[in-house]
């Protein structure tokens, strides 16, 4: 225990980018009703600024690795790695979304951008947590501020009903999750990660085994709800469907990379002894999840509900890698979510702007004939779908790759096949839509889409040439995830 | 022996405050149910010799929030809420995923039944006071949850205000 109230430089350093973001975004909550309705623009640069400087921070704070404020917080290759990714979600949100809040309801408002700047701290504490109340306390962060994102536009009975499904399901599943740490505090005294670690290989695991299965399986129904894994993805497709597109962007990216940065974390380090225990099961949720994601998504029209559907199988994907336990499966998590938030972020950013007002064309058909329509948005589309796919030369190749090969590696052999033929699948409905924007004309009723902003075009630009940077030089990120990886314990 | 009849006594005011709770129809029995439940964990948190948990339960829950909750149910009409047909009475599902539930939780529970009263998991007495021990623990070691805390219910206010402030159009 610290004798001192007075954090040291090196405590501050470390959390230094969750302090900027909280007190900016205090801030522009200050400074929102005092700038005058044509200005509200200005949030967004804001929030631009203050996540960019979140980012420069985390990088600095990488330069000293560490634990700080008594073993709470970790700064280490992993945290870093998903501080910038979160962020990086962030940012591209906060760029796809000015001006869809004026196209939708003829004005901007700034609270919109505080929430997403609160949420990217409840994000990054997941990622940094090293004790079981902080992450709690920084998924409660993020998630609340999801649930009212979800929920933003309040006259619209679609966004109402997808934030109160989200709401309703998601203080649930928080609670089992709670549940569960407090029975690893009874079991071992402690809720921080290395000492229930310890606690465990000491003889808690001889002593209470049985009680500690329940504890974990109470918090794996917490985790496998964030990160939507089957049977606890049903409010996915519905809440991604009703909540505007760029929340939904944010959430299936952003909150999901976090909550699996939170079970790798927990199950490395914490939970490591537990792992065979617990490779049964992660392998059953991985193919469950895998199947019900492609094969629900094959039959859907609407075109974020088929996204959700694909979010649900991706997160299958990265389960097949966790279920690996091991430094490889850890530095293919890590990758696996790089590219998946920038190209998930990528495809919901042509969705907003084919949608046009009111998210009046969110169906498969509505994308007909986009090439003639829109040559550029139609080719960035194309890109997206490659990767998700898992096109060579995109990024989701390498990803769906070292995600197998890590399986491979851990001798998960059947979990490998069956994840190829899954994948193989999952080509048909991202084909589908390819199909349709190439070959079919333009239906009649389809309008011309709205010209893009600049905001939004940046997004699109930004993960598009992300996706494609992944795909040709995927050894940069790749290097860092496996040295970060060595790391995680 | 004492202790335990105590025990028993407040948990089952809990268990049975908070079944009451979820399945009164009128609003106001609810948040009085609720208020059985929660003096039985208040009573739980004095057997546990944790003095300052129990007055704050007492005082901020009973005394605070859930008259705020009586107050708002009163002034909001919730009439005609509780004519509506409710859709969630699915007894029979609920029953067996009751059952299958407990029934697991029971084995475990007799299977680990050794594990209870392990060194591990009981505290060490400290000379100091509750009080005392509460706040080394939360303004040194926790320090950041509880500072964080605070961004956590900013969040929340943020959040509802949102969502009730008036129309403007």
């Amino acid at each position: 225990m610290p004798t001192s109230f007075i954090p040291t430089a090196a405590d501050l350093l470390r959390l230094s980018p969750d302090i900027v973001l909280t007190a900016g975004g205090a801030l522009m909550m200050v400074i929102e009703p005092l700038t005058g309705a044509a200005r509200k623009a200005r949030m967004a640069a804001i929030a631009v600024l203050l996540i960019a400087a979140a980012m420069a921070l985390s990088v600095m704070a990488y330069s000293d690795p560490g634990t700080s404020f008594s073993g709470m917080l970790v700064v280490d290759g992993f945290s870093t790695f998903f501080r910038i990714l979160v962020y990086g979600c962030g940012l591209l949100t906060v760029l796809m979304s000015v001006d869809y809040f004026k196209r939708e309801r003829g004005s901007e408002s700034g609270e919109y951008y505080a929430l997403i700047v609160f949420s990217l701290v409840g994000q990054s504490l997941m990622a940094s947590a090293n004790e079981l109340v902080l992450l709690f306390i920084g998924l409660e962060i993020s998630s609340i501020a999801g649930y009212i994102m979800a929920g933003y536009l309040r006259d619209d009975k679609r966004n109402n009903e997808s934030a109160l499904k989200y709401f309703l399901l998601g203080s649930f599943a928080t609670a089992f999750m709670l549940y569960g740490v407090a029975w690893i505090y009874g079991l071992t005294g402690s809720t921080n990660l290395d000492t229930v670690r310890r606690a465990i290989l000491g003889g808690a695991m001889e002593q209470s085994g049985q009680m500690l299965m329940i504890a974990t399986a109470l918090m794996f129904v917490g985790f496998a709800f964030k990160i939507s894994a089957a049977p606890f993805h049903v409010w996915a497709p519905d809440v991604y469907q009703g909540a505007p597109a760029p929340v939904a962007a944010f959430l299936s990216a952003g909150a999901k990379a976090a909550a699996f940065a939170m079970l790798v974390r927990v199950a490395a380090s914490a939970f490591f002894p537990l792992s065979a225990k617990w490779e049964m099961l992660l392998w059953a949720t991985a193919l469950a999840t895998m199947i019900v994601g492609n094969f629900a998504a094959l039959r859907q029209s609407n075109i974020k509900r088929m996204l959700a559907y694909s979010s649900v199988a991706h997160a299958g994907y990265i389960l097949v890698a966790v279920t690996a336990h091991s430094e490889v499966g850890i530095a293919a998590v890590m990758f696996y979510l790089a590219s998946y938030v920038l190209m998930t972020i990528g495809v919901f950013a042509v969705v907003t702007l084919v949608a046009s007002k009111g998210e009046r064309f969110v169906e498969i058909d509505d994308f007909s004939g986009l090439v003639q329509r829109q040559p550029m948005l139609a080719i960035a589309l194309t890109i997206f779908l490659f990767s998700l796919i898992g096109i060579p030369l995109t990024g989701g190749f390498f990803a769906k790759f070292y995600v197998f090969k890590a399986a491979l590696d851990s001798n998960l052999t059947w979990l490998t096949i069956l994840g190829l033929l899954n994948s193989a699948a999952a080509a048909f409905y991202y084909l589908r839509v390819l199909v349709v924007m190439y070959m079919k004309p333009a239906a009649e009723g389809a309008g011309p889409v709205d010209p893009a902003g600049i905001g939004i075009k940046a997004a699109i630009v930004a993960s598009a040439v992300g996706t494609l940077y992944l795909g040709v030089y995927p050894s940069a990120v790749l290097d860092f995830a496996g040295k970060a990886a060595q790391l995680v314990k | 022996m004492l202790d335990t009849m105590f025990f028993y006594m407040f948990a089952l005011l809990a268990v049975a405050g908070a079944i009451l709770t979820i399945t009164m129809r009128s609003a106001v029995h609810c948040a009085i149910s609720l208020i059985a439940s929660l003096a039985g964990v208040a009573g739980l948190y004095l057997l546990q010799k944790a003095e300052f948990l129990f007055a704050v339960q007492l005082v901020l829950y009973i005394g605070g929030i859930m008259v705020l909750f009586l107050f708002v149910i009163m002034l909001v009409n919730l009439d005609s809420a509780a004519k509506e047909r409710q859709f969630h009475r699915r007894w029979a599902g609920g029953a067996v995923a009751a059952v299958l539930a407990g029934a697991s939780a029971l084995w475990l529970l007799s299977k680990g039944a050794p594990s209870f009263g392990s060194p591990v998991a009981q505290a060490a007495p400290s000379p100091d006071g509750n009080v005392e021990q509460l706040a080394d623990l939360l303004f040194r070691q926790y320090l950041v949850p509880f500072e964080l805390a605070s961004l956590l219910l900013l969040v929340a206010i943020v959040g509802s205000v949102l969502m009730a402030k008036k129309r403007t159009s």
